[in-house]
């Protein structure tokens, strides 16, 4: 259906073919383009898995298993891995069931603040994952936490303790149910709630309805949103390092960062962790592509739009309000209000009436005046605004040539640019310290490094808006501007990205909110001078400058909302209003 | 059987000018036993949200819904049995077959969903779950995955699904409407024979009037959430009351005319190219301005020349011909208006000749103008 974009070269004739200058077509624009794209995505995905591996099994006498001999041998080694899958599980547990149980309240029954809930969701997306466990420290820490001091009268001092596994899960859990919100909320809405119904109307019960139909119908999503959080659980670097450490609970992200941060760094035993830490995410991987394949007889939802008709969830209405708000007031509101309130404080302590009344801008003050934040805050929106161009536009044409063309091999450009999606931003950061201090190319210490790492890590999601929206346009459009005379590229620019715009910009969004937030590949890879947001942030938790952190988190998250404002307004403005 | 009283829906508009819009505006039905019931309308005239409130699956602003002796809804003694405790059987528009069921799995869910009480043992429900596959000729397909099913199997699967647990009122939703014309026409008689056979009261919604006219025992025309017209299936057709009816169920041509007088329930209409004798059995005095519904294959034409002082035979010429298979159409111009006329395709008279129509007297219905 999509051939004449692909053979348009050979459209100029078979003689064209056969004359000795057949080399100018093949290095016509177009080709050169693809060419480049396919391999910066290949050298982008397979040379740090190379130096990865190559790093963990060799040393200066070649093949060597005495790096995983001596990661494998550190004491507690034991409890670190127990920990790690402990965590994992939990926190993947509480997102999934959280964001599943919110998204299907939301879109399917009749709770009320709706709207409130879909903004909600999206604010734990662009508050970073450090400055939540941070305002979290401020909720729940046994000293100074504010629920604990709420709950002293009842229970007792120091009832919860964040610095734990269970607290570790909470939290993590907490930060990644909006995510998995999200996902679930896409996939009951493409549902056709006529399967409900005729369930309810063969005499069954809500509760049956939900456990025998919907869930049944939703698997697939599920899954997937399952894999999702497994993967990011297993790479969450914030959590574990802020709460865990403390406590001496160790996973494997605070593992390989700490045996690089020893003198001198032990590059070996890093990469045997990474390695293994690898492999667990690829299991993951292959048994949720096995799962999918046997959910695939599932998949007769439409995709197409439904007059959602919500049901009625009777006296169960109003406990599920309940619940929602408690969601909403306890994990999503209270985190963003105690940072606010903890950037207006000279010393960190609970609220109080008299701390209330002693606030002060001081630490705004601080923040703007310190050039060392400010050059983070450029370097973050540098980066952040660089990486999502960067990647979105590349991922485009990858996504054409994968849609659109007949190309052989085409599947493997797809299946490199989803690669990096196994690979815990962590690791992704000991693969490219062990390319770069080996390779010739001196970005090491630079900017460029950081700007390779975020391009490697988000391609895959690049990867998913892009081509998810590409095969939502016709090839005909593109041929029609070829019939109409237009050249490869005018069509590419002309008729297919601002047709793609939408999605572009969802992906150039997202990819710029996480690169700002990025923590775990930075904190391998940067150098003094060079520091982002995060890392500011971090270096300011180390020092004990709480309330300079908070205002910086303030500044950084206001920042981040106006961005994405503006490219919600932008994007609009340049492609194709959804409908 | 069904009684629907002065049912009343409305749903939270889109435009900002108005608050919410009537979906279905003081509708009343009812549907005798055995009786299969049809509302024919085109989208967004309240007959499926008709259908939805009597499903359970809507809750009405007013009115009540009774299926027998049972009240299933009312306003006034504020009354609302959930749709899953309605006990009534129904067919979705998209078929609504659980894909992650096999065939069996789906028609038995309804009897493995009872309360506790009044459940089936194993072996009376495997026999009434292949019992109701036979009726609906799936039975040999009872364990092969419900999406591999063509078209036709799932819409007789979802007819299975909705009549296992033999409901006393059978709700159809445009049931027809995904399946290619071949098909439709075959399912149609299929349906028919099935409701017959069984003896079920059914409500049958659609859009397509050649489905209502051939399958219904009464026929309910809507639009804009109101009856416009209820009667049998040959009474709407060749009576139409209002325009909307007449202009939606088949073709008719429209005159507009003056009564000159009545004799009994013949009228004499003066149009503007002259006179039409109708019969009608609703009451218009001389001077009622009107419009005549005149079906085309009600017309005939012939090759000739005429006066036009006889009633009911104009002079016209002959537009446009097109030829359409069981039938030929001729547009023919009769002063400045077009009439249709739709004849027996062994007629063919070309272009520009001067043509006699007869317009059938008891063929032309009157409708009071403006509606």
């Amino acid at each position: 259906m999509s051939t004449g974009a692909a053979q348009a070269p050979v459209g100029v004739g078979r003689l064209a073919w056969l004359r000795t200058t057949d080399w100018r077509a093949l290095l016509s624009a177009r080709n050169l383009i693809i060419l480049g794209v396919v391999v910066a995505i290949g050298y982008l995905a397979l040379v740090p898995l190379g130096y990865l591996v190559w790093g963990a099994f060799f040393d200066e006498s070649g093949l060597t298993l005495r790096w995983f001999r001596d990661a494998y041998s550190a004491v507690g080694l034991r409890e670190m891995m127990v920990n790690s899958l402990v965590f994992a599980i939990g926190s993947t547990t509480i997102s999934v069931t959280l964001g599943t149980v919110l998204a299907y309240l939301i879109v399917r029954t009749d709770v009320p603040f709706k709207a409130l809930m879909m903004a909600a969701s999206l604010i734990p997306l662009i508050l970073p994952g450090i400055l939540h466990t941070i305002a979290w420290i401020f909720l729940a820490s046994p000293r100074v936490g504010l629920y604990n001091k709420l709950l002293e009268p009842v229970l007792g001092a120091g009832t919860l303790n964040i610095f734990s596994l269970g607290g570790m899960i909470v939290v993590e859990g907490l930060h990644l149910a909006p995510l998995v919100f999200l996902l679930m909320v896409a996939a009951f809405r493409s549902m056709d709630p006529a399967l409900e119904e005729s369930a309810l109307m063969s005499g069954a019960r809500l509760i049956t309805v939900v456990r025998r139909v919907t869930l049944p119908l939703v698997r697939p999503a599920l899954y997937a949103a399952i894999l999702i959080m497994a993967v990011r659980t297993l790479e969450a670097f914030e959590v574990p390092a802020l709460l865990g450490i403390p406590e001496g609970l160790w996973v494997f992200t605070s593992r390989i960062w700490r045996v690089l941060g020893s003198y001198p760094p032990k590059y070996g035993q890093a990469g045997a962790y990474a390695m293994s830490l690898l492999v667990l995410t690829s299991i993951g991987v292959f048994w949720h592509s096995r799962l999918a394949k046997r959910a695939k007889s599932f998949q007769t939802v439409t995709g197409k739009g439904f007059r959602p008709r919500p049901i009625e969830l009777g006296r169960w209405r109003w406990p599920a309000t309940g619940m929602i708000l408690a969601y909403f007031v306890f994990a999503v509101l209270a985190p963003l209000l105690i940072l606010v309130y903890a950037s207006t404080q000279k010393f960190y302590s609970v609220p109080s009436a008299q701390t209330l009344s002693h606030m002060t801008l001081h630490n705004y003050e601080y923040t703007f005046r310190s050039s060392g934040t400010l050059v983070a805050l450029k370097n973050s929106f540098i980066l952040g605004i660089g990486a999502a161009t960067l990647v979105m536009l590349a991922m485009a044409i990858a996504a054409w040539l994968v849609v659109r063309t007949r190309l052989r091999g085409r599947w493997m450009v797809d299946n490199l640019a989803s690669l990096p999606m196994v690979i815990p931003g962590l690791v992704m950061g000991v693969a490219l310290l062990f390319v770069y201090l080996r390779f010739p190319l001196p970005i090491y210490g630079t900017l460029w490094i950081l700007l390779l790492a975020y391009f490697t890590r988000y391609m895959p999601y690049g990867m998913r808006y892009a081509s998810s929206s590409m095969y939502q346009i016709s090839g005909e459009l593109e041929e029609s501007a070829q019939t109409s005379g237009a050249s490869w590229w005018q069509s590419f620019r002309r008729i297919v990205l601002p047709l793609l715009m939408p999605g572009l910009v969802a992906g150039w969004i997202y990819i710029m909110v996480v690169s700002v937030r990025e923590l775990s590949s930075s904190i391998l890879l940067y150098s003094p001078g060079n520091e982002v947001l995060a890392i500011r942030i971090w270096e300011q938790y180390q020092n004990g400058q709480f309330t300079e952190l908070a205002a910086l988190g303030v500044v950084m998250v206001a920042a981040l909302v106006v961005l994405v404002a503006v490219a919600y307004k932008l994007g609009a403005k340049i492609g194709v209003k959804e409908a | 059987m069904l009684k629907v009283d002065h049912l009343i829906k409305s749903f939270p508009s889109r435009h900002r000018d108005e608050d919410r819009v009537r979906a279905v505006n003081d509708v009343s039905l009812d549907v005798e036993d055995g009786q299969f019931f049809t509302m024919l309308g085109p989208s967004g005239c309240g007959k499926t949200t008709t259908l939805r409130c009597v499903a359970g699956l809507e809750t009405p602003d007013a009115g009540e819904i009774a299926v027998g002796e049972r009240v299933l809804f009312s306003s006034s003694q504020k009354i609302k049995a959930p749709a899953n405790e309605r006990g009534l059987g129904m067919v979705f528009q998209s078929y609504a077959i659980w894909p992650h069921m096999n065939v069996y799995k789906n028609v038995a869910f309804p009897l493995e969903v009872l309360p506790r009480g009044k459940r089936l043992a194993k072996r009376d429900l495997r026999e009434r779950v292949e019992r109701v596959l036979a009726v609906v000729k799936l039975d040999h397909l009872a364990n092969r995955q419900a999406t591999d099913l063509s078209g036709g199997q799932q819409q007789r699967l979802a007819l299975a699904r909705a009549l296992v647990m033999e409901p006393p009122l059978l709700l159809l939703d445009e049931p027809l409407s995904n399946l290619d014309a071949k098909l439709r026409e075959d399912m149609r008689f299929e349906l028919k024979r099935l409701q017959r056979e069984l003896g079920i009261t059914a409500v049958y919604v659609t859009h397509d009037q050649s489905e209502a006219l051939a399958m219904s025992n009464m026929v309910a025309v809507m639009k804009e959430g109101e009856v416009q017209q209820l009667g049998r299936p040959r009474e709407i057709y060749e009576h139409p009351r209002t325009r909307f009816v007449a202009d939606f169920i088949g073709t008719s041509n429209f005159i507009d005319g003056v009564i000159e007088r009545s004799e009994g329930e013949r009228y004499l209409v003066e149009t503007a190219y002259g006179k039409l004798a109708a019969t009608s059995g609703a009451d218009f005095a001389p001077g009622t301005k009107v419009v005549v519904a005149a079906r085309p294959e009600q017309i005939e034409i012939e090759p000739g020349q005429a006066n036009g002082s006889v009633p009911n035979e104009w002079y016209g010429t002959v537009g446009t011909r097109a030829f359409v298979g069981e039938s030929v159409d001729h547009v023919v111009t009769v002063g400045d208006s077009e009439i249709r006329v739709r004849s027996n395709p062994s007629v063919s008279i070309s272009q520009g000749t001067g043509v006699v129509l007869t317009f059938r007297e008891d063929a032309c219905s009157l409708i009071p103008a403006g509606e």
